[in-house]
């Protein structure tokens, strides 16, 4: 199960810039908040935006290390 | 993906002004993120159909190609995809998902 500095990190190499909270549910590592916070957002619709994180995630998510995914983006 | 399961998420979305692809049904959603978008339809009183991914494996990993979007539920409103239960949430919260849904509905 990644933990929230993988998840960080994986992130971070998409978003060099991004300042990322990450929120562990339930205590098993797969169900996850996650909010990020990036310049990169700036004029980029709520969809691209969560794209862009969930390419950064996108192994994880394929092979359900995180199983839910609460996701919140924004500019600083 | 096969043309084929492209052709029938397009004609899934075409058929209806809104349409959920969810985990289970309106009445028996079997995840909390698909039944947040449907409580918050229901909120809005809103007409929408639903299609459980969960009946067909095909269409479950197709439409996350098709719309280059990993997770289920995905809300289509005339065609265009709007997003996932964190979207909708936003937008529900600011009121742009009322606004965007009556407009659909009225043209």
């Amino acid at each position: 199960m990644p933990n929230s500095t993988d998840v960080s990190n994986a992130i971070q190499q998409v978003l060099p810039d991004a300042e990322v909270i990450v929120e562990d549910l339930n205590g098993t590592g797969d169900h996850l908040q996650v909010s990020v916070i990036s310049n990169a957002f700036k004029g980029l619709s709520r969809i691209r935006q969560h794209q862009l994180v969930y390419q950064a995630l996108n192994k994880e998510l394929a092979n359900e290390e995180i199983h839910a995914l609460a996701l919140t983006t924004s500019t600083p | 993906m096969e043309p084929k399961t492209t052709k029938r998420i397009e004609s899934l979305i075409n058929a209806s002004p809104i349409i959920v692809f969810m985990k289970g049904t309106k009445l028996m959603p079997q995840c909390g993120f698909s039944n947040n978008v449907v409580q918050i339809l229901n909120a809005l009183g809103i007409n929408f159909e639903t299609f459980d991914v969960l009946s067909d494996e095909e269409i479950r990993q197709g439409i996350k190609e098709y719309s280059s979007w990993p997770t289920i539920p995905q809300v289509y409103v005339k065609g265009e995809f709007i997003g996932g239960s964190d979207i909708l949430i936003e937008m529900y919260n600011t009121g742009e998902l009322k606004e965007k849904l009556e407009i659909a509905l009225a043209s």
